[in-house]
């Protein structure tokens, strides 16, 4: 049964990310809209309307459904700055991975996740390892406290990682790190694009420069693999690593921060995780569920009639999956409010679901485990150095964070 | 219990790999492998988790 939206009244006139109550807590409407239906229709801020699919399980059979489309360049795409000059912009753009479909979607992926095997991941752990010593060692010799978790450790870590892995120079790191920043949050549309059309412009150089000198690193490697199979598409290599170079550090660099602040304000929960590393992993699967830091970045277009969580969704019709409502749906997690190291978080969808999941999941679980286990143990009286509810939460960053996180030992 | 994997669907999100890597391998180009298709009773639970897991429901039970 199709729901009327106007007897809907939550989250009407929606712009992603909608402001939290509480910092730790997803917006109080997430849960009024849930608990109403796990899909219903909203209205969005550009004036349009969109299904809003609320549940866990709802969400899974959204986002492995090959009849939603994530080509935000099609007419009536869930987009929540819909203006002329965006979709100008995007449609003058090669799509990246993200906004593939079928079997364009498949090959281009296919490409890379050889990449990103769990044993090639593997292999990376030890340098990994020492990177995230470096950066603790560079802390510990430091007499300044407070000291920014974010700027000591949060960022450069996954930054150097992603350099090395797709040979980024890390000399550039302000640069590209600033213009990712810019691009996720809710600046001008000017400063957006602007942002993005200097990194883009970066990227090309740099693709053009291995493209004559290649080195020994993803992106000379994708380069080499297309030029054997004579299908050198240099626009192509630069949307890949564009995604991968802003996917590759943002994402990670704010789970590293929130990570830290949920199991300091969590004490009886990081006891537990010092106890017994073995525990880590768990902890960091749970920590990316409470957070949820990418919501509503998984938004599709219908291009057939569906049925589907007791809705009829009609070809056209746009779609918003919030992940962080499903992983707060308390038919999948009991208690999602409180933040358990020990429930057996596996079945989030943090990193989403269906074949656009995240291609660097494993890479980011790794750098996680590895920065906690690293930084609890070689700084054990590690504190917060303001309260927590104080900290400078990125309440208008498509990517949640935290700005700043002061802390002391 | 036996197990079935679809190379054709499968996204190379390595979820199996994690899981149970008893049974679970990826090719060089991040494709799903099976180690073995019979599964001692330890590993049929580990493997059911990976049916749920697998984010393009690549991977499925054939028999019980």
């Amino acid at each position: 049964m199709t729901k009327n939206v106007a007897d809907i009244g939550e989250l009407t006139g929606l712009q992603l990310p909608v402001e939290r109550g509480c910092p730790f807590d997803p917006p109080d409407a997430y849960e009024r809209l849930r608990e109403q239906a796990p899909i219903n229709k909203i209205r969005l801020a550009s004036g349009g309307e969109a299904w809003w699919v609320a549940g866990h399980e709802e969400a899974r059979a959204v986002l492995v459904d090959g009849r939603f489309s994530s080509d935000k360049r099609k007419d009536g795409f869930p987009l929540f700055t819909l203006d002329a000059a965006t979709l100008r912009q995007l449609r003058s753009q090669p799509p990246l991975m993200l906004g593939m479909d079928g079997a364009e979607h498949s090959a281009a992926r296919r490409a890379v996740i050889g990449e990103f095997t769990v044993r090639r991941l593997a292999a990376l752990r030890p340098r990994i390892q020492d990177i995230v010593d470096h950066f603790i060692d560079d802390m510990l010799a430091t007499d300044q406290r407070p000291v920014d978790l974010v700027q000591a450790l949060s960022l450069p870590v996954p930054s150097l990682v992603i350099c090395e892995l797709l040979g980024v120079p890390y000399t550039d790191h302000d640069f590209f790190q600033s213009r990712t920043t810019m691009m996720v949050s809710r600046t001008s549309l000017e400063e957006r694009q602007r942002a993005f059309a200097e990194l883009r412009a970066y990227i090309d150089d740099l693709i053009t420069r291995k493209e004559s000198e290649p080195g020994d690193d993803l992106l000379s490697r994708q380069i080499a693999r297309q030029r054997q199979e004579g299908t050198l598409d240099h626009a192509s290599l630069v949307s890949l690593a564009f995604l991968l170079l802003t996917a590759g550090h943002e994402t990670t660099a704010n789970m590293i921060s929130l990570g830290v602040v949920g199991l300091l304000t969590h004490p009886e929960q990081l006891a537990a995780v010092k106890a017994d590393p073995d525990r880590t992993p768990m902890a960091v699967e749970e920590l990316l569920r409470y957070f949820t830091i990418a919501d509503g970045v998984t938004s599709r277009l219908a291009t057939e009639d569906v049925q589907i969580g007791g809705v009829g969704i009609k070809a056209g019709e746009g779609i918003i999956v919030s992940m962080l409502s499903a992983n707060w749906d308390p038919a999948a997690f009991v208690d999602p409010g409180e933040l358990d190291v020990e429930r057996g978080a596996r079945h989030h969808l943090a990193f989403g679901f269906g074949p656009h999941q995240c291609l660097g999941q494993n890479l980011a679980r790794m750098e996680l485990q590895i920065v906690f286990d690293t930084l609890f143990r070689r700084i054990p009286t590690l504190g917060l150095a303001a309260p927590a509810e104080d900290l400078p939460f990125k309440t208008d960053a498509v990517i949640y964070g935290v700005h700043e996180l002061p802390v002391t030992w | 219990m036996r197990i079935k994997a679809d190379t054709h669907l499968c996204v190379g999100s390595g979820q199996c790999v994690l899981t149970e890597p008893a049974v679970f391998d990826q090719d060089e180009d991040g494709i799903v492998a099976l180690l073995t298709d019979h599964l001692d009773d330890q590993s049929a639970a580990q493997a059911r988790h990976a049916v749920i897991l697998c984010p393009s429901r690549a991977l499925s039970i054939l028999q019980e």
